[in-house]
């Protein structure tokens, strides 16, 4: 199965991206995708700009683990993750979760799998600008449970 | 030797990102070296690296406690995740 990890500062396009993972196999059926994006307001305050720091090494190694994962539960063609870090402004694109495969089933379940497990075990911390100064951005629970929920579905 | 290295919100209250430090002689465990870093360190440290949601990586996997080290280990101690 195809698998690309990036962790990068610059942008990327969605439609080039989709069109690359597309090419990497014909039996392709189904490719879903999520984008994930800065919104300008958290928990009631203004954000004007984010800063992303991550753990280089773990972060690749352990979003690589997770669509393994992803491929040993569902028959995937490929999957393509991106994700930004360094310093992000309102309404940028954040992260790139885009699979491939041969029915739109397996596509859109490891979609959402990949990206409830990335945002629960993905060593990346956000800090928020915001107008009256910096804050780091707490871990919600729903993220976990929402990870939790995949391994409950197993039972 | 090990590298110890504190990520986000801890580095910040450590004020240290990366330290590399000699492993004590015999099995150490992670919570060994845990008490032996706050030790030798400001009180402040326990504090931190005390706190109840701090997750523990030794070489990119996360450990527990009783973790056993190994010489030449990447140590890494970091809040809770909030990317995506």
């Amino acid at each position: 199965m195809y698998a690309l990890v990036s962790v990068q500062t610059q942008d990327f396009d969605v439609g080039a991206e989709l069109a690359a993972l597309r090419e990497q196999s014909r039996q392709i059926g189904a490719v879903a995708s999520f984008v994930g994006v800065v919104r300008d307001i958290n928990e009631g305050q203004q954000v004007t700009s984010m800063e992303l720091e991550h753990y280089p090494g773990m972060t690749e190694s352990s979003i690589s683990a997770i669509i393994e994962q992803a491929s040993q539960r569902w028959q995937l063609l490929g999957a393509r993750v991106i994700h930004r870090v360094g310093l992000l402004q309102a309404t940028d694109q954040i992260v790139l979760v885009a699979v491939s495969s041969m029915h739109r089933g397996e596509a859109f379940s490891a979609c959402e799998f990949i990206m409830d497990y990335l945002k629960a075990r993905a060593p990346f911390w956000k800090k928020e600008q915001t107008p009256d100064g910096e804050r780091w951005v707490d871990a919600r629970c729903t993220d976990q449970s929402a990870a939790e929920r995949w391994s409950e579905a197993d039972h | 030797m090990v590298t110890v290295l504190f990520f986000a919100r801890i580095r910040e209250q450590l004020g240290v990102d990366r330290l590399s430090l000699a492993l004590p002689e015999g099995a150490v465990s992670l919570g060994a070296f845990k008490l032996q870093l706050l030790a030798n360190n400001d009180a402040s440290w326990a504090e931190v690296l005390l706190a109840d949601n701090v997750v523990k990586a030794v070489n990119h996997q996360v450990v527990d406690d009783a973790y056993m080290l190994q010489d030449g280990d990447e140590i890494a101690f970091f809040p809770p995740v909030t990317g995506g």
